[in-house]
């Protein structure tokens, strides 16, 4: 951060090789400023990060201190080398993409809702919207788990018109019907958050270019496909991508409502598993490590996915 | 302005002296910590009482640990790695006990002490709190399970389990020709891994052969006979849905639901049930004639003539090995289990005494009209393995035993050790 401000405060190095005085001191302004921030990220990010490489290299179980041994990236190898971790990792990469592609449509019809409400229903709708995105996620978990469940739950009952759903339909005994409900649970928990980001892109969008697509005579889908979309690209990839990851280290949702069984193990509870619940410290930073990461190429693969240079995009260039 | 000031500066002092008052203890009295398990109250009056006759010895404070017993066992466990001093006493699950004495986080228990609490108390209670042939912990109460079972249903199936001991294949058979479900935890959590282990000892067999054996050395028994029977048992009703339809996720409470409800035949769970049943009753959920119609007995056996080995559970009370106050922990500990508040713990929260004597106290014998099928319940009841990588072994029969429906005599338990050795090992993930 500080060295972005520095070259953006500056002048090009390549041009002019000695800075003013005034650039200098606006630079070191910079490093004052954020220098505190960037010394607190580096204590409660990587800290713990390399923490938790370092262990990840020892075999070590916390109610067994003596049994500590150095074993490499023989952990990895257990890991990686098990199937219990890549079905894990597949369900984790299923929910992810079911979930952010459903929530990207919703979103987006819920942004321009709201972009297109009424001023004075504006506010109220907003607030409505951004409900569920408000309520603490487990929280939320033990609503839905209450709702769907066969003892306690009212959905069969309700539904039980729809070809399927009866009162004996045990929504946590199958892979398909409790991934379904822990799916349902995070669209709607978290589309408020996607539709927000969208309505900023929207507000983005040029008034004078949509109005002239409009007199050229370009049809509804026209204006999107070729004004609207194009010129939110970034708040669309900055949506997709925080949603992405958001959605990859979902924990809360599927520990409360099957606690994993029925193959709904994902990564982050088989890493809380394995260090909390089997207090393997060694094992569970593997696990913590491959997750981490899975987080940073799910972020490489956003950034070249949608090309978007954000730089750009905040007019610095 | 002058005055201002002095008034400022009074009010200052005053603070920072009720301030500094606040941190300092009120008096010397040593503050014992019990962290316990959820309850209904009792442990905490217990504490009480036990801070009341300890006559400023000691005060015993309660902190209540999360719900269910592997929470808790997290919680502790993680504390303790961390030499955490404010561990004074606990409440433990049996099966987790030798991981935590394996470990060196109990305090050893004083041989006056072990003498004193180990006076009349059940064997089996006696063998939970202990590992390694030594007591690690103080027996508090000592939990069964009992089968418990509509009067009206088993009669038109021309069975009497109070006075004849049924087995699981004429339970089944019952539940499958009139129409009803069992009452039993299918669910993925600790409840399914004591509904197994039951089984396996009720046939006659153990789930871990050599419980004090290293990870790597430990030797299942599940590839014999009575794994293979216990397999069959736990199939058959999952396959013909003989559980019902929320077998897969059906904890005690839920079968307790089902078991009150119209389809409700038998059901096997702890003795809370009764005061639970009871309350349903007074608040107005339930008829007094369905109570009426509620029987009890012995667990149900696997083989017709072979006596049943019932669930044991319970809570034992250990000391922490970083307190500061190991003796007067030990102290209290004595207090709290003595045979009257055992008794009286019964009454008020529905917890069976580990002590022999406890059931014949007036009061406990009018408020569980089953208190001595309880005792002769204690006294042949199986622990489960008592090992220090029971979690591994626990959590390792739930991922391949579950949903009981997926359950195979003939392949199951095969794959079941074949998992659970190559966790021990360090081979596989849980």
């Amino acid at each position: 951060m500080a060295a972005k401000a520095t070259r953006g405060a500056g002048p090009g190095k390549a041009s002019k090789p000695r800075k003013s005085d005034r650039a200098r001191a606006e630079a070191r302004l910079g490093w004052w400023l954020a220098g505190p921030a960037f010394v607190v990220m580096l204590a409660v990010t990587a800290y713990p990060i390399l923490q938790a490489v370092y262990d990840s290299l020892f075999r070590y179980r916390l109610t067994a201190p003596d049994d500590r041994a150095f074993v490499g990236l023989g952990n990895y190898g257990v890991v990686l080398g098990d199937p219990v971790f890549w079905q894990s990792l597949g369900v984790t990469t299923l929910i992810m993409v079911i979930t952010v592609a459903i929530e990207l449509v919703l979103g987006f019809a819920l942004a321009l809702v709201m972009h297109r409400a009424v001023l004075r229903l504006r506010g109220l709708l907003r607030t409505a919207i951004l409900v569920p995105y408000g309520i603490i996620t487990v929280v939320s978990a033990f609503a839905w788990f209450y709702a769907f469940d066969i003892s306690s739950g009212y959905v069969n009952s309700w539904f039980d018109w729809v070809p399927g759903i009866s009162e004996d339909l045990n929504w946590f005994a199958g892979t398909g019907t409790s991934l379904f409900v822990i799916i349902a649970s995070e669209v709607w928990k978290t589309t408020p958050f996607i539709s927000l980001l969208l309505l900023a892109g929207l507000a983005q969008v040029p008034g004078d270019l949509e109005e002239a697509a409009q007199v050229d005579g370009a049809t509804w889908w026209q204006r999107m496909k070729r004004v609207v979309l194009p010129n939110m690209k970034a708040a669309i990839m900055v949506a997709v991508l925080f949603r992405a990851l958001d959605a990859f280290r979902i924990f809360d949702n599927v520990f409360i409502m099957t606690n994993g069984a029925n193959g709904t193990t994902v990564l982050s509870l088989l890493a809380y598993r394995t260090s909390i619940g089997r207090l393997e410290i060694g094992l569970g930073s593997a696990i913590s490590v491959l997750l981490f990461i899975c987080v940073i190429i799910i972020c490489f693969i956003a950034i070249k996915i949608f090309k978007v240079d954000l730089a750009g995009a905040r007019g610095e260039k | 302005m002058r005055r201002r000031s002095r008034a400022i500066a009074g009010v200052s002092v005053l603070a920072l002296g009720a301030g500094l008052a606040a941190c300092a203890p009120a008096d010397s009295t040593p503050v014992l910590t019990w962290y316990t398990n959820p309850d209904a109250g009792g442990q905490a009056t217990l504490a009480q009482q036990c801070t009341e006759e300890a006559g400023g010895a000691y005060r015993i404070e309660v902190s209540v640990l999360p719900r269910d017993a592997s929470s808790q066992r997290e919680q502790l466990a993680r504390r303790l790695a961390a030499s955490d001093s404010s561990i004074d006493l606990m409440s433990l699950d049996p099966p987790f006990i030798p991981e935590l004495a394996n470990a060196g986080f109990l305090a050893p228990v004083p041989d006056d002490v072990a003498e004193q609490v180990s006076q009349d108390v059940a064997e089996g209670a006696l063998q939970g709190a202990s590992w390694g042939d030594e007591l690690v912990t103080v027996p508090f109460w000592a939990n069964t399970q009992l089968l418990w079972y509509k009067k009206s249903v088993a009669e038109a199936a021309g069975l009497d389990p109070a006075s004849t001991p049924v087995t699981w294949d004429q339970v089944m058979d019952t539940a499958r020709d009139q129409d009803k479900t069992l009452g039993v935890q299918g669910i993925k959590a600790e409840a399914y891994t004591v509904w197994i282990n039951a089984l396996v000892e009720s046939a006659g067999g153990q789930i871990v052969e050599n419980p004090e054996a290293p990870a790597e050395d430990v030797q299942l028994g599940l590839e014999t006979d009575a794994g293979r029977e216990a397999a069959r048992i736990i199939g058959e009703i999952g396959k013909d849905r003989l559980g019902g339809p929320g077998l897969p996720t059906q904890d005690e409470n839920a079968s307790l639901t089902q078991f009150q409800g119209d389809s409700g035949s038998f059901m096997v769970n702890w003795p809370f049930v009764w005061p639970a049943m009871q309350a349903s009753v007074e608040d107005g959920a339930l008829d007094q004639s369905f109570l009426d119609d509620v029987g009890w007995a012995v667990y149900p056996q696997v083989t017709e003539g072979t006596e049943a080995a019932p669930p044991y559970g319970g809570i034992n009370l250990g000391v922490g090995a970083f307190s500061e106050h190991v003796d007067e922990a030990y102290e209290a500990a004595a207090c709290i289990v003595k045979p009257e508040n055992q008794a009286a713990y019964f009454v008020t929260d529905g917890n069976p005494p580990a002590s022999t004597v406890a059931y014949d106290d007036p009061k406990v014998q009018e408020t569980f009209p089953m208190a001595d099928v309880i005792r002769q319940s204690l006294e042949q009841a199986a622990p489960r393995p008592q090992t220090p990588y029971y979690n591994e072994v626990s959590q390792g029969l739930q991922e391949t035993w579950h949903p009981p429906a997926s359950v195979d005599p003939d392949r199951t338990p095969q794959e079941s050790t074949d998992f659970i050795t190559a966790v021990l090992r360090g081979e596989r993930l849980l």
